[in-house]
């Protein structure tokens, strides 16, 4: 079995701290995927893991051994980088078949696993190509059929997909959705795609600045975001945040208001809040609508209007000065510069203390 | 389309004066070596014997000429010791200074040095280490506890070439090694992350990756070291003067000492243009060489 534990984990590069202290516990066969804006240390983290980069402190653990010092290879791990890196004097057979080889593995063995690889990946067809005969989606396979035919513990993947296009992209992700069933080893991916992180992880972690800002479910992290940048970062379009101001608490409700808003109860932790404090009300534009009644409205006027079909992107500019985006029903009669109530469904709003935690109970 | 033509002659026009210099300085002396080379044309004319065309004789008289051919196997017995001595000086300096050892730019500088030197100046600090009380003398007596007597190097026939081997080949390795460098600095960090990932030891690393990934370089080095190694001729005349018993003679000097010491121009160009032949076919070798890893890749 190799979990994969990750204990209060640092990389200074000189004396920048670029990663400040992870920790991650990540069970046998999951598929996690490290995500963040650029510069937040994803790969850095990944290449440590792999052993391509010294961790400055902490310690890292696959399968209960310690691997701090270990070099890639007694690792149990393999890799597949953004850029493919296959050897370019040699063929497809023998890209995949180079960590076999240089092992002094017997020749039958050898072929016999990169045919299984080859027929997995659909590559029978190329083995005797160089990689500069392939296209971008073969070569991705290529790499991929690299890193399976050693049969490691841990797969790294480090933007797999960014060379790809758009269709391309939807087909190697399913492939190695698959691929990780089929397998069932564990999965380490980085992207920056939250798109790509959504589908695919079974738990993410949301990085930021060196740190995990957040680590679970993909639709824990979409209902529940512990913090503001959690919030903002996962989910498209944007979660809207609205300054507002607390109007009365009690333990496990707090009633909001700000200008052009109507009173909204939200239920959250108000024990240490007191009236009148600034808190950040976070909604997703799919959780509001139209308001027609008398509902806690948010008032303001249409500044952009989308009609997607099914859904209408609307962008409106509030009394308090604020703007908020909504996705509404496309059948709702609205043109642009009518003025319009929104209506926040209170049991999906998000509250943020001045720290950009979540108040959530 | 106008503006295709305005671009194609700022083109000509920025090509003008290099082209004009190239004219001038390589292309003109050359024709004019290549008709000289059927005259006899000699260096001071004698004004009863007017020059006059000879048709081949003069490349007859070289291909009959025992010195000329001696001199065609003396320098390619020179350009097959120095050629893969140099470069394995060069590729290993490069290797040395492309890893992130400190103080790698001071080595890069010094390393350097020998090719900024002249090689007038190369030879005269040589030919002292080489003398019977110079450098390896003593190294070779001390080494051997003095069981080998100090050699003549430069003057012993079978030492004398070695010599101008090892000799050149340290005054001329950092030109290799600056290609090599760049050569190093053109294959990707991943391969070779790639390649550790995989398990490779720095071995496996320097054959499955670094080598693979200098084969134009190879090529490039081996086809200019093989020219420069044709052109053998300062540390000959300053050492050796092509002694001792000839053995160290040159293409490039045959040329020289048949126009200008013996006055026959006439035979010395036609050695020039044989010398041209020379080298054009080996750079016509390199770019089919180079062609054909185009095709590949
Ligand atoms: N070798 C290095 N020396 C110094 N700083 C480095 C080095 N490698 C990375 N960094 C810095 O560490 C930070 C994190 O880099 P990293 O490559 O891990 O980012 P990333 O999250 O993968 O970003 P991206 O999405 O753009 O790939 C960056 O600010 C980068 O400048
Ligand atoms: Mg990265």
């Amino acid at each position: 079995m190799a979990d994969l534990h990750l204990t209060q984990v640092r990389k200074c590069f000189g004396n920048v701290d670029i990663i400040k202290g992870i920790d991650l516990a990540i069970r046998h066969g999951e598929f996690i995927v490290f995500v963040g804006p650029s510069g937040c240390g994803k790969s850095t983290l990944l290449r440590m893991i792999a052993g391509l980069e010294e961790i400055s402190s902490g310690e890292i653990t696959i399968g209960g051994r310690v691997v701090n010092d270990l070099p890639p290879k007694e690792r149990s791990i393999a890799m597949v980088f953004q850029s493919y890196a296959l050897f370019p004097h040699m063929t497809v057979r023998d890209n995949i078949a180079f960590g076999l080889t240089i092992a002094g593995e017997p020749r039958k063995e050898i072929d016999a696993k990169v045919a299984d690889a080859a027929r997995i990946l659909k590559l029978d067809a190329l083995l005797d190509r160089k990689p500069s005969q392939l296209s971008g989606g073969q070569r991705q396979r290529v790499a991929i059929g690299r890193a399976i035919v050693r049969n490691p513990d841990v797969f790294l993947f480090d933007e797999p997909l960014s060379n790809l296009d758009a269709a391309l992209r939807v087909n190697t992700r399913a492939e190695i959705a698959k691929l990780h069933r089929d397998l069932g080893a564990t999965m380490i991916y980085v992207t920056h795609d939250q798109v790509e992180a959504m589908t695919l992880a079974d738990r993410i972690a949301v990085l930021d600045g060196g740190v995990v800002r957040q680590f679970g479910a993909p639709m824990d992290l979409y209902r529940y975001p512990d913090n503001l940048f959690v919030a903002g970062f996962i989910g498209s379009p944007k979660m809207n945040f609205i300054p507002v101001k607390a109007l009365s608490v009690s333990a496990d409700t707090i009633t909001l208001n700000a200008e052009g808003l109507d009173a909204l109860t939200v239920a959250a932790k108000g024990a240490e809040i007191l009236p009148g404090t600034a808190l950040t009300l976070g909604i997703r534009p799919e959780h509001i609508t139209i308001s027609h009644g008398a509902t806690p409205r948010h008032q303001g006027s249409v500044v952009l209007l989308e009609r997607l079909g099914h859904q209408i992107f609307i962008e409106v500019a509030t009394l308090g000065g604020h703007s908020v985006t909504a996705l509404i029903d496309g059948e709702e009669e609205v043109e642009l510069g009518h003025t319009v109530g929104l209506t926040y469904d209170a049991s999906k709003c998000h509250l943020f203390d001045k720290n950009a935690d979540s108040l959530r109970l | 389309m106008s503006y295709i033509k305005r671009d194609r002659r700022a083109a000509w026009y920025m090509l003008a004066p290099a082209l004009l210099m190239i004219g001038v300085f390589i292309v003109l002396p050359f024709l004019m070596s290549v008709i000289l080379s059927f005259t006899d044309q000699r260096l001071v004319p004698n004004p009863n014997v007017p020059t006059s065309f000879i048709g081949w004789r003069n490349y007859v008289r070289l291909a009959e000429d025992g010195d000329f051919l001696n001199a065609f196997w003396r320098t390619a017995t020179f350009t097959i010791l120095v050629v893969p001595l140099q470069s394995v000086m060069g590729l290993g300096a490069a290797l040395l200074i492309n890893t992130k050892l400190p103080m790698r730019n001071l080595f890069r500088g010094i390393y350097f040095l020998p090719t900024v030197i002249s090689m007038v100046v190369v030879s005269v600090i040589w030919s002292s280490l080489y003398q019977r009380e110079g450098f390896f003398n003593y190294a070779v007596t001390a080494l051997s506890f003095g069981a080998v007597q100090p050699i003549d190097w430069l003057q012993n026939p079978y030492t004398a070439m070695p010599a101008l081997v090892l000799l050149s080949a340290w005054q001329g390795f950092p030109f290799q090694m600056v290609v090599y460098l760049a050569g190093l600095q053109g294959i990707s960090q991943e391969l070779y992350e790639a390649a550790r990932i995989e398990g490779a030891n720095r071995w496996q690393e320097f054959w499955h990756v670094t080598m693979p990934g200098l084969r134009n370089t190879h090529i490039l080095v081996a086809i200019t070291t093989t020219i420069f190694a044709f052109k053998l001729f300062t540390q000959v005349q300053l050492l050796t003067q092509g002694g001792p018993s000839s053995v160290t003679d040159t293409l490039v000097r045959v040329m020289y000492m048949q126009g200008f010491r013996q006055g026959k121009v006439g035979v010395g160009a036609a050695a020039a243009v044989v010398f041209f032949l020379l080298v054009l076919g080996i750079s016509l070798v390199q770019r089919l060489l180079v062609k054909e890893e185009r095709a590949i890749q």
